[in-house]
């Protein structure tokens, strides 16, 4: 520990602190734009100089270390000089365009020349000027205002793992820009606005929309992926006009992803659906809620009564909240009916755990792991904000290894990499497993037949990076989650954390899918494989949010009976008999449960559009028209509270309730890769404009192919082909992918272009366009 | 790093590539970005200057983001990004040799060959650059003939000398 003073407040920091470290700590604000907690130092604004006793000029509090006995001074008048010199300096060549600045009222430039600018300056001669870039649809620049903190830099490169923007040129002319023709496509880039301390990097979508002390600020959770990152919702007029992170170390840090961050586009849609409507003699009509409701409540009644409790399914989105979830359960439950099924994303319905599935640990234990083994997962687009943390870890010197399906870059370091193809997930799995039982010269784990495995170096790597490592996990992503063979790949990583002494984790695909599982919101299997009668879709669309789309589209279209709860109209009118208006993630109070098991309660942050309700207020509505018993809740507390009692944590368990019979199979043949892009993971991304803009929603609409699979069909890198699935085609744009293996056919699900295609991973023909 | 958009095909010479690895393996495996100075001018030497595809293929050759290498390339004036004469001139502005007739001598070049800074002459012959500081301002006025050979003291006498020996 080492002493130090500064203003005359004497403190103690750790070796290595630097005296911007020491200041923050105590609470003593040092002037600062490049300095940032989370990227590297830089040193380069200077706006952090201090006085510090003995050294013979000022130095940056931001790159000084601490050294014993240290006194420094940040408000002296040499520090304060030095303050006043630099910002006047930054101002020579910043345009000062405030009044019609974006950042404006939220500028770090702003502030700061209150505090340490003068009303003139001695530069009168001509000011720089700098070409603004086209970095996509999501951020907006206007680069004559960049001081060249190179915060944004550093962000990309030690933050995003590729560094897509650059400062460029020298001196005068430096200007910050990503590489010729390019734009910047990280899945996280709409940190660099919030990182920008002045308005050269703004919000592309919110340009122009509101100045930022018009916007009240509400607290939210992301309803996109597993983390329940932490928002800031920002509302104008009832509306909410942009979407902020909101600082929580233990889960998003200070950093949002990009589907989070530009998703609250699609509340503002002129697809959402405001008010009832009920279709009678093939003409959609709109109805009052109390008739629409009733309307409901008799024809789910009757057609339990005329086929019977199992000819009804309700199928949720399982980023809906645990309220709306467990209201909806217990309504079915009321019916009679069980199948309740928030992961029709999910081939494989037969792993049974002893509790919910789970993380196995909090996200600030994953990053303390020293090995961790992803099976099956493309996680810069499932969990963006997941894979940030690991690439940190791995800074660290956790060892990250991959079982996967394609090669794409984690933008990280990996310890090891087996590429399997999507049918053969489970076999790459047990390579490592019979990898590791050869490098413990142990017996092969129970149920596991090992015989026909060939272990690969990568494997061997992979098993090594295991070894003498006390904190290690085994997580299984979306593609291993969704698998047809998910049991036996369940048990294979079971079987391979015991052997390592790993915990086994599953990130949670949705928001909500572990409060789902501990409500039990997960019954029913593949309700579309065998027809029902009649359907309640909360939140879903089942031609995208099915495991087989076009499969689920078809019993949609044969029921007799459809319900669409939904905040949007657009898709549902072809097959819904009644489509009723439910509140969005902004509009409702609820709670998510994350892949942590953390329970996080938020309020409305909006009042609902149009005559949209709640979807808990709803189902209550609903249990009252039906006369069941207890549905006279007065809050959504008293659901969380009644749905979430005692104590949850004890009910997640990853552990298999009995064992699986796992054995390697051979396969052959085109065989199709079917991913849920990013940004059409739930009815609200789909219907966000910039983020359909992205270059990832672009690579959605391809069909991606090695060079030898290109050219052993006789197709054409941006040419034209047809993929053919079951009874649909899709005809799709050829991109190489060098990352697949021979014969792999990479095709977006939950597409409107591949809507006619079937399961996610199975043979399919191509034929050149 | 796997990248899946490889420039598929060498733009370099199986004797430059070879030099960049020579450049690499003087560094620890995973710091190849230490050797991207020495890659762009072995690339440089090839192809007399550096074009955006040859900067992105550098990167990817060394694993690197493009922007690294394009940092690099535009930072340094001894790269050029533009096609140049046979002979490039670059004389030091810098304040020691302004002082000791660096402007001179670049008005002099200037006005000899009738061109500007950042200019050819219609032959392709000469292309004039401005440049900083090269260590060398005892010898002012300095000026530096191909990136590669230093020329001191450079009075009108000596650039008519030099020149002449260009030709
Ligand atoms: S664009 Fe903004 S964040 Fe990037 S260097 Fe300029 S001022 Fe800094
Ligand atoms: S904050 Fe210290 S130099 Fe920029
Ligand atoms: S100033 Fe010209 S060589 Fe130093």
């Amino acid at each position: 520990m080492l002493e130090i003073e500064i203003d005359g407040k004497k403190l103690t920091v750790p070796g290595g602190s630097t005296v911007m470290d020491a200041a923050n700590s105590i609470g003593v604000h040092i002037p600062h734009f490049c300095y940032h907690k989370k990227l590297s130092i830089a040193a380069n604004c200077r706006m952090c100089l201090v006085q510090v006793e003995k050294a013979p000029k000022p130095l940056p509090a931001c790159a000084t270390p601490v050294t014993d006995g240290m006194k420094v001074f940040t408000h002296s008048d040499q520090a304060v000089t030095a303050q006043k010199g630099v910002m006047e300096f930054l101002l020579i060549n910043h345009p000062l365009d405030c009044p019609i600045c974006d950042q404006g009222g939220e500028c770090q430039l702003q502030d700061l020349a209150v505090g340490y600018g003068q009303s003139g300056s001695d530069y009168a001669e001509e000011k720089r000027v700098v070409a603004n870039k086209d970095l996509g649809p999501l951020i907006s620049t206007d680069m004559t205002r960049c001081i060249h903190c190179s915060r944004c830099v550093r962000f990309t490169e030690e933050i995003a793992g590729f560094q897509e923007l650059g400062m460029a040129n020298r001196g005068e002319f430096t200007e910050v820009m990503p590489f010729i023709g390019k734009t910047v496509n990280s899945e996280i880039s709409g940190n660099v606005i919030d990182l920008c301390p002045v308005g050269a990097l703004t919000s592309k979508p919110f340009r122009y929309t509101a100045r930022t002390w018009e916007l009240s600020r509400r607290k939210s959770v992301g309803a996109h992926d597993g983390l329940g990152s932490n928002l800031i919702v920002q509302v104008k007029n009832n509306k909410v006009m942009r979407v902020l992170p909101l600082e929580n170390e233990a889960i998003n840090e200070c950093w949002l992803s990009d589907r989070d961050r530009y998703s609250y586009e699609a509340l503002n849609s002129q697809e959402r659906l405001t008010k009832p409507m009920i279709k009678q003699g093939g003409v959609w009509q709109e109805a009052d809620w109390q008739t629409a409701l009733e309307y409901v409540a008799n024809g789910l009644k009757q057609v339990v009564a005329e086929h019977g409790k199992d000819s009804v399914a309700a199928v949720a989105s399982a980023n809906s909240t645990v309220e709306e979830l467990f209201t909806l359960r217990k309504l079915m439950a009321g019916l009679g009916v069980e199948a309740v099924q928030a992961f029709a994303r999910n081939a494989d319905f037969s792993v049974k755990t002893q509790g919910a599935k789970w993380l196995g640990q909090s996200l600030e234990e994953l990053s303390q792991n020293e090995a961790v083994l992803i099976v099956g997962s493309t996680v810069r687009k499932e969990q963006p904000l997941l894979a940030q943390r690991l690439r940190q870890a791995v800074k660290k010197g956790m060892a990250l290894s991959l079982v996967n399906v394609h090669g794409d870059d984690l933008l990280t370091k990996l310890a090891g990499e087996v590429i399997v193809r999507p049918d053969q997930l489970l076999e790459g799995l047990l390579q490592v497993v019979k990898a590791v039982v050869e490098l413990k010269s142990v017996a092969a784990p129970a149920g596991i037949d090992l015989a026909n495995v060939v272990v690969s170096d990568a494997a061997r790597a992979i098993a090594n990076s295991f070894e003498g490592k006390a904190k290690a996990a085994v997580l299984l992503g979306n593609i291993a989650q969704t698998s047809a063979r998910y049991a036996e790949i369940y048990a294979a990583a079971a079987a391979l954390a015991a052997l390592t002494g790993a915990k086994l984790g599953v990130p949670a695909v949705a928001a909500n899918s572990v409060g789902a599982e501990l409500i039990g919101a997960d019954l029913g299997g593949n309700v579309f494989a065998a027809a029902k009668k009649a359907y309640v879709f909360v939140g879903v669309e089942p031609e995208f949010d099915a495991h087989n789309g076009s499969q689920a589209l078809a019993a949609a279209k044969q029921a007799e009976m459809v319900v669409v709860m939904s905040a949007f109209q657009s898709c549902a009118m072809d097959y819904a008999d009644v489509l009723l208006p439910i509140s969005p993630f902004t509009e409702t109070s609820g709670t998510f449960v994350n892949m942590e098991g953390k329970a996080q309660s938020f309020n409305g942050v909006v009042r609902p559009l149009g005559e949209t309700r709640p979807a808990w207020k709803v189902f209550r509505v609903l249990g009252n028209v039906l006369g069941f018993n207890g549905f006279d809740y007065n809050s959504s507390e008293e659901i969380r509270d009644e749905a979430l009692a005692g104590d949850t944590a004890a009910r997640l368990n990853n552990t298999l309730t009995s064992a699986v019979a796992v054995s390697a199979k051979s396969a052959q043949g085109l065989v199709r890769l079917g991913e849920v892009p990013v940004y059409q993971g739930d009815a609200i991304v789909r219907r966000a404009p910039s983020l359909q803009a992205t270059a990832d929603a672009a690579l959605a609409t391809t069909v991606r192919l090695n060079a030898a699979t290109i050219a052993k069909l006789g197709l054409v890198d941006g040419g034209k082909a047809i993929v053919k699935q079951g009874q649909g085609s899709a005809e799709l744009t050829v991109k190489l992918d060098a990352g697949l293996l021979d014969d792999v056919v990479r095709v977006a699900t939950s597409h409107p272009l591949t809507r006619d295609l079937g399961e996610m991973v199975g043979a399919v023909e191509v034929l050149k366009g | 790093m796997s990248t899946n958009n490889l420039t598929t095909h060498n733009l370099l010479s199986a004797e430059s590539l070879a030099q960049i690895d020579r450049e690499v393996a003087k560094y620890p495996a995973d710091q190849a970005r230490s050797a991207v100075m020495g890659a762009l001018r072995i690339a440089q030497v090839e192809k007399r200057y550096l074009t955006n595809d040859m900067i992105e293929f550098i990167a990817n050759y060394l694993g690197i983001a493009p922007m690294m290498a394009y940092e690099v390339a535009t930072f340094y004036n001894m790269y050029d990004m533009k096609p140049v004469g046979k002979h490039k001139l670059t004389v030091c502005t810098n304040l020691p040799c302004a002082l000791s007739g660096g402007y001179t001598t670049a008005n002099y070049l200037k006005q000899k060959l009738g061109i500007d800074f950042n200019e050819t002459t219609a032959d392709g012959k000469f292309t004039l650059k401005e440049g900083e500081c090269m260590g060398a301002c005892g010898y002012a006025p300095v000026m530096l003939v191909n990136n590669h050979s230093m020329c001191n003291h450079m009075t009108p006498e000596a650039i008519d000398k030099k020149l002449a020996e260009l030709e």
